[in-house]
């Protein structure tokens, strides 16, 4: 390919404090519009913002996990623009002195190599309260119930060289929030969203070319889809002999289209200063070492630890490590069956992961919880069941239909394993079928997969296959 | 009656001598009869404050009472009040009913103070002069044809032809002291930080300061004790303890330096009103004080700094007047777009001061001039602030003019506003460095009271009230009333 696409993303992490960043109101998402919001958040006169510590711990925690520097002292600024879903006519945001700056970010691409994304930085902010413009007759209704929640802003380097990559960073960062138990990662409530920064290059340029600005791109999908098709429209204008114009641009999945947002006659001179309301932040080592200390194991340790102490292929234990609630699940099975780790992380990624898809839900609210995982790989482990039987009684434990013992006690599903028992089934399939034995004795050695099928399927699968086996050879060779 | 004092009125209520029904029906009567002719309140709140009179003599019958509780006041009219109408005199708020109290108001009324009404003010405290309020200029008690000062022009009005015993005020470059100094009657401005701004509407956040109009020093003791302290809804208000000042003022004196910045007295100063204060200054010196000659270096720079620094401020605090969810709001225009919509609301509920003010405020905060304005602007007031800084350094106080001369008539400097903004030229230092200062009635000059600036270090308000008493202990200037309202 000639050209290089240039990436970088500002991700919008919506923290998850109780109260909004300046003002006591609740954060809690889906009330009724304007139920949550203070007279702080509907910028009455007189009012002022009172910082909430929680954010500044939360700030630190992103700055700590991703080596960022921690800034001794950071400045809140104004950033003045009129827009309806601003009432004070103003965002409270960090400018010049952000709170983290200088950290980064290991992505693992799909082929397995790794990408270090750079922070450049990651500041505090309010967001905005929302637009409604369906169900107001040609009007737009405000909503101020989001207006002055805690934003962290993470803004990375122009690191990222694809779509793919892009998305793979946006997973990456989504998923370290969520282990930080900072932001919750609702994309559909719009709790982490992001910009994209893209410019297109000659190979072999080290220039930076001109920049569009793609504005709220609210999934991992429309992420990867609006980069491809930005810089597509770029590298087509250039190659007719245009030029790219900086802007903002927004993404229309609809269409399968960028365009503009507004005209560059329009662009905003924010007028940015100090907030004059509050006091510069200043973050001392105590606070620091506290949070340092009070930091979760991080998805990368995690995933090396889980290669050396579970003993886990690397790509096992790069996807049981991409949620928190998933790794949390496999080592509590992990931890208290007797089978293998291996033969746990397949459950975790196979079984359980397919029913949670299928229901739409999420680790939490499995309906096998993992002592109840556990217990059902030790009774593979211990001959109780098989492997085949195990998958129809966890299928049952997620219908709610009682727990592992109950329903291998209810259907009788323990495995069939003494001799004589055995040796009857045995006997009986030979006898229902003279044809095939005649075939095996002529030589048909695939002809015993069919037998053995017989017998398991006479068993409702409850046979010992490798008794059944040995059972079926040594009747053959007598008869 | 109106001639006693708030210390004196505190002893009335508490020896029964006085109800506080009785003496709030006093003040309303007076405001009743007067306040036609001088326009110092923008709201009376008449059943209101009778009604908090009568709990406050429950209050006083059962032994329950603060030194405050019964006095009856005025409220500056930029501190919101729950459920009365707060306007800060501009149009934009004519219809502005406050949901909640200030924490100024708030602690003044849990004391049991008694809200007389609010009183009128330049619009969203821009001006000097109480000119720019939307509901007319407020009139000097000593010349109705002069102006009281301002912004807090009704304040000092009110508290000067004795409508109120003392009121309530916001000082931003000199809103408290200026009209204190035209109208005669004593001023304090408090050090930044040291009384909530929590419910005061923000003209220039760095610099807005609430404090009081008083007849005294001892009274404006009174009234800082119960309105002082940390409120955790403010993050610039400081967390310090509050003295009792009004014990502290009357304890003996010790030996003080006062600084006196000579270039004050440059040919910008009225000649009288130079040889009143000089005279001040001299019955200080009498009184034990020492004085020094000082220099503040870049004090010439304040007023500039101050009009680039405050405009920049208000532009952005005065954002969220846009008449959509409260404030005055035009007749919109069928299909009429949002934006303008917006320039509408503000364009008819903003009188000129402020949309100068809005404009030069948007101008020095915009790419390409914020370096050469806002950012010099701040480094001018670093340095005037550690000319103060290094002036305390050896001396206690730095005393000189409040203002360059006595009021001046309505209607005088309103087509200059240069000429208006150099009436703040002595007043605008403290604020820049966030300091305490007093302005006290120290003499007449033409028939017209002066005032004598007062500075003190940060926190030191205690001495600052101690120095202001002994100098009215030994001098009468601050008593006098104009003769219409003896």
């Amino acid at each position: 390919m000639r050209w290089e696409i240039v990436i970088g993303l500002e991700i919008h992490a919506q923290l998850a404090t109780k109260a909004k960043i300046f003002s006591g109101a609740s954060t809690k998402y889906g009330a009724a519009p304007n139920s949550q919001a203070s007279l702080v958040d509907l910028g009455y006169p007189g009012v002022l913002p009172v910082l909430n510590a929680d954010c500044v711990t939360m700030a630190v925690k992103f700055g700590l996990a991703t080596g960022c520097e921690i800034a001794r002292r950071s400045v809140f600024a104004r950033k003045n623009y009129f827009y309806p879903d601003l009432p004070k006519g103003y965002q409270i945001s960090q400018y010049e002195l952000p709170i983290v700056h200088g950290g980064k970010i290991d992505v693992v691409l799909e082929d397995g190599s790794t990408r270090t994304v750079g922070i450049v930085r990651a500041h505090l902010e309010e967001d905005a309260g929302k637009s409604l413009h369906e169900d107001f007759a040609g009007m737009s209704g405000i909503d101020l119930n989001r207006a002055g929640t805690g934003l962290l802003e993470i803004v990375s380097a122009p690191d990222l060289r694809s779509a793919a990559e892009a998305g793979a960073y946006m997973r990456k960062v989504h998923a370290l929030v969520r282990y930080l138990g900072i932001c919750d990662g609702n994309m559909q409530e719009g709790s982490f969203r992001c910009d994209a920064n893209v410019s297109v290059r000659r190979h072999g340029e080290t220039k930076l070319g001109t920049r569009t600005e793609l504005k709220n791109l609210n999934s991992f999908r429309f992420v990867e889809q609006a980069i491809t098709i930005e810089a597509e429209r770029q590298i087509e204008l250039i190659e007719g002999g245009g030029k790219v114009v900086q802007e903002t641009r927004l993404y229309d999945p609809d269409r399968e289209e960028t365009r503009p947002m507004r005209s560059k006659e329009e662009a905003n001179d924010y007028r940015y200063f100090p907030d004059p309301d509050l006091l510069p932040v200043s973050i001392d080592e105590r606070l620091v070492a506290d949070v340092r200390a009070s930091l979760p194991e991080l998805p990368d340790a995690k995933r090396e630890r889980f290669i050396r102490d579970y003993a886990l292929p690397a790509y096992d234990a790069q996807v049981l490590t991409v949620e928190r609630p998933l790794a949390d699940y496999f080592e509590a099975v992990a931890k208290s069956t007797k089978a293998a780790p291996k033969i746990a992380a397949n459950w975790v990624m196979g079984e359980l992961t397919a029913a949670l898809n299928r229901d739409a839900s999420s680790v939490a609210d499995a309906r096998v919880s993992a002592p109840a995982l556990a217990l059902l790989l030790d009774k593979i482990a211990g001959g109780t069941i098989s492997g085949k039987i195990a998958k129809e009684v966890f299928e049952a434990v997620w219908a709610g239909e009682g727990t592992v013992e109950e329903i291998i006690e209810k259907r009788g599903l323990t495995q069939i394993s003494d001799t004589a028992s055995i040796d009857k089934l045995v006997a009986e399939v030979i006898a229902a079928n003279p044809a095939q034995v005649e075939q095996f004795r002529a030589g048909k050695q695939q002809v015993l997969g069919f037998l053995v099928g017989q017998i398991m399927k006479a068993s409702r699968g409850k046979a010992n296959p490798q008794q059944v086996n040995e059972a079926l050879r040594k009747q053959l060779g007598s008869v | 009656m109106h001639t006693r004092t708030l210390a004196q009125l505190a002893g009335d209520l508490r020896a029964r001598r006085i109800s506080s029904t009785e003496l709030t029906r006093h003040y309303l009567d007076r405001i009743e009869r007067f306040d036609d002719n001088l326009n110092a309140f923008v709201t009376v709140t008449a059943e209101q404050a009778l009604a908090q009179a009568a709990a406050a003599d429950k209050r006083l019958a059962k032994g329950e009472a603060t030194l405050l509780t019964g006095i009856p006041l005025a409220h500056k009219d930029i501190f919101c009040t729950a459920g009365v109408k707060t306007s800060c005199a501009s149009r934009m708020l004519d219809n502005f009913i406050a949901p909640y109290d200030a924490g100024v108001v708030e602690r003044l009324a849990n004391a049991g103070a008694v809200m007389l009404g609010k009183t009128n003010m330049d619009e969203f405290a821009m001006g000097s002069s109480n000119e720019t309020s939307f509901y007319g200029p407020v009139r000097n008690p000593w010349d109705r044809t002069l102006v009281p000062g301002g912004s807090s022009g009704g304040s000092a009005a009110a508290v000067a032809s004795r409508m109120a015993p003392a009121a309530t005020g916001t000082d931003t470059g000199g809103s408290i002291r200026q009209p204190a100094a035209l109208s005669g009657i004593t001023g304090l401005k408090p050090t930044y930080g040291r009384v909530s701004r929590y419910g005061m509407i923000a003209f220039a956040s760095s610099l807005d300061q609430a404090g009081v109009l008083t007849q005294s020093a001892e009274d404006a003791a009174l009234l800082l004790e119960t309105m002082a302290g940390f409120d955790e809804r403010d993050s610039t208000s400081i967390d310090e303890p509050v003295p009792r000042y009004s014990q502290v003022v009357g304890e003996p004196w010790e030996n003080v330096t006062i600084g006196v910045p000579e270039s004050f007295f440059d040919e910008g100063l009225d000649a009288d009103n130079a040889a009143a204060v000089r005279a001040a200054l001299a019955e200080l010196t009498k009184l034990g004080a020492k004085l020094k000659s000082i220099e503040l270096k870049y004090i010439n720079l304040s007023v500039p700094a101050y009009y680039v620094v405050a405009p920049a401020e208000a532009s952005s605090n005065l954002s969220r007047f846009d008449g959509v969810r409260f404030g005055h709001r035009a007749e919109r225009a069928a299909g009429e777009d949002l934006i303008k919509f917006y320039m509408r609301n503000r364009g008819e509920g903003f009188g000129a001061e402020v949309k100068r003010r809005i404009l030069t405020g948007t101008y020095v905060l915009s790419a390409g001039y914020f370096d050469a304005y806002y950012l010099q602007a701040q480094k001018a007031r670093k340095l005037i602030s550690d000319d103060f800084a290094n002036a305390f350094r050896s001396v206690d106080f730095v005393a000189g003019p409040t203002t360059p001369s006595p009021a001046f008539g309505l209607g005088q400097k309103t087509s200059n506003p240069i000429e208006m903004y150099l009436n703040d030229i002595y007043t605008i230092g403290a604020n820049l460095a966030g300091l305490p200062a007093m302005s006290i009635p120290c003499g007449f000059v033409r028939n017209l009271p002066v005032g004598l600036q007062l500075v003190a270090p940060p926190l030191h308000e205690a001495q600052l009230l101690k120095l202001a008493h002994h100098f009215q202990r030994a001098t009468d200037w601050h008593a006098r009333v104009p003769a219409s309202y003896a």
